[in-house]
């Protein structure tokens, strides 16, 4: 199954990630090679077979709802790339 | 203190116990050793030299006051993938460039808490996600058997630093053969652990349901000592395996007489080099005078690991790689128009091109329409994996074969097709999918390149596993040997 050069487009649009339109061709051909590799998988018939999410068949474990973390704003915000006044800045989304 | 050292962890902590040297001693002869030579090898992101120090002060200072475990003073190389507080995690990526990690990772705790000394992160594929180490934003690792070859990847910097003498002991990460494959092209040993074993909370997410950290290092011995000091229970790691603690050294000595070994027949086909499958035959030999009983075993679909592998690891790292955002931490693109173009932009500047192409292929496995197709259906062939192996470990106790399917290959080989360089690990990747534990040492050498033998066990079986290994390396001596520049 090959993948085209607006689904390439699309799927970038989807992920929010922006790439050059010159590499578009590229990644289509690579990604429809990717497929074709994966579509190996067809040869075998699963469709009685549960999917296997997590290897040892466990679910995620619960905690107590209980606050365990104490308030490190000022240390996560001292990577930010803009702050102020304790907000995270971004472009204005709202005119 | 001499300038060639025991290429044993044990025998450097033997000889810290009895004040041959301290480990500020010891730190400084590997950090001198990174000065000198890592600039062929380019293994390591950033070196911590005043903090290793201080480190080993520490450690020195707890073995004075007699509270020295076995691993006190010990230094080892850490994967920069895991989270470091106050020290850059950059995880190979332009997108963590400027990230100081704001906490510790699990990991990184325990190894501190065993009184082991951290060196400096090792370079790696970007975000782990490559087999040669060459999607690094920092540029590519060479193998310290030959510099115009690749060490493997994702944990590149970590298998070249060891096989260097750069460092006893290092971290690596496994996703699909990261720890494994690396450690088979420079020669070392390495282990992934079942899954669930070594907590996940502060290392940087790929795919978080074959995600594994482990242990690097010279010997199966040493990946013992290590691994009891990085597994264990964590709260925060909400995959994390509730399980009562264990000494993987235990089962060191046990006998090989009566260990059952299954040799699949799909390991052994036309694809396998001639020269590595002589090498891991003598070696399966080796373990067979030794009392080992020896049989053919099938894993049916074996084949379908591979193409399974590339539909859920590209779609769970889609789906992890959606927190990059430009907006909190990371890498943020110049002058952003609007919200949109805010992280579209930082987004395409901050990631390299295999991530890219990933986080894409990704997308469109989990995408409406194509989810049942894809996704779905891996997860199901993955059940029909971990199925094939759960049979197998009903006749035999370890699973034998080779690592990768070739040695090393030259920087730049497969760098056109990703497909190419994805069926590089086509022995590795089943274990992730199964969850299971897995382990890569040195076989012997072709073309003067170092060979890798694989073993893989049953859920929570390293110990047994482990003294297989160990039993092999007491009959060989692969494990011992260091490339002729570096010794």
């Amino acid at each position: 199954m090959a993948i085209s050069n607006d689904e390439v487009t699309a799927m970038a649009r989807l992920a929010r990630l922006a790439i050059d339109p010159d590499d578009i061709p590229g990644y289509a051909e690579q990604l429809s090679g990717i497929l074709a590799f994966v579509a190996r998988m067809d040869e075998v018939d699963t469709q009685s077979v549960e999917p296997l999410a997590h290897p040892l068949d466990l679910s995620a474990r619960l905690r107590p709802d209980q606050v365990t973390e104490s308030d490190q704003r000022d240390l996560f915000q001292s990577i930010a790339p803009e702050v102020e006044r304790g907000l995270y800045l971004v472009p204005k989304v709202i005119e | 203190m001499s300038d060639t050292l025991p290429r044993s962890v044990a025998s450097l902590a033997a000889g810290l116990a009895r004040g041959e040297y301290s480990s500020v001693e010891l730190t400084r002869h590997y950090l001198d050793r990174i000065a000198a030579l890592d600039g062929a090898l380019n293994s390591f992101i950033t070196v911590c030299a005043e903090q290793a120090l201080a480190e080993a002060a520490a450690a020195d200072a707890a073995r004075a006051a007699g509270h020295a475990g076995p691993l006190t003073g010990i230094p080892y190389a850490n994967k920069d993938i895991f989270c470091t507080r106050g020290v850059r995690t950059s995880c190979a990526s332009r997108m963590l460039d400027n990230f100081i990690a704001p906490y510790d990772a699990t990991a990184v705790e325990k190894l501190r808490a065993a009184g082991l000394v951290m060196l400096g992160k090792t370079n790696m594929d970007e975000f782990a996600m490559g087999s040669s180490n060459e999607s690094s934003y920092y540029g590519p690792v060479a193998n310290p058997w030959d510099l115009a070859r690749v060490p493997g990847g994702s944990s590149g910097g970590s298998a070249a630093a060891v096989a260097a003498g750069l460092a006893p002991l290092a971290t690596g990460t496994d996703t699909g053969g990261s720890i494994r494959q690396p450690a088979a092209f420079c020669g070392i040993s390495g282990l992934k652990p079942t899954y669930g074993r070594v907590s996940r909370y502060g290392m940087i997410a790929f795919a978080s349901s074959l995600d594994q950290g482990g242990p690097m290092g010279y010997s199966a011995e040493d990946l013992a000592l290590m691994l009891n000091a990085l597994a264990g229970f964590d709260l925060r790691d909400s995959t994390s395996i509730e399980r009562a603690d264990e000494d993987f050294t235990r089962l060191l000595d046990a006998p090989v007489a009566g260990l059952r070994i299954g040799l699949p027949r799909e390991y052994f086909d036309d694809q396998l080099d001639a020269g590595i499958r002589a090498c891991v035959e003598a070696a399966v030999k080796t373990l067979q005078a030794r009392g080992a009983t020896v049989q053919e075993i099938s894993l049916p679909h074996m084949s379908l690991a591979i193409p399974a592998y590339y539909v859920i690891a590209p779609a769970e790292c889609s789906s992890n790689l959606s927190r990059y955002d430009g907006a909190r931490f990371g890498y943020r693109c110049a002058d952003p128009k609007d919200l949109t173009d805010l992280y579209c932009r930082s987004r395409g500047e901050g990631f390299g091109a295999e991530v890219k192409r990933r986080i894409l292929i990704g997308t469109y496995a989990l995408s409406s329409g194509y989810y049942d197709a894809y996704y779905r259906k891996a997860q199901q062939v993955r059940r029909l994996l971990r199925d094939d192996f759960m049979q197998a470990f009903d006749e035999v106790d370890v699973i034998i074969g080779p690592t990768t399917p070739t040695v090393a290959y030259q920087t730049g080989a497969h760098s056109k097709d990703p497909v190419t360089m994805y069926l590089g690990d086509i022995y590795t990747t089943a274990a992730n999918l199964a969850g299971l534990p897995s382990l890569s040492i040195p076989a012997g050498f072709v073309d003067g390149l170092p060979v890798g033998m694989q073993m893989t066990a049953a859920h929570f079986d390293e110990a047994r596993m482990l003294g297989l290994a160990h039993q092999y390396q007491r009959d060989s001596d692969w494990h011992l040997r260091a490339p002729a520049a570096f010794t």
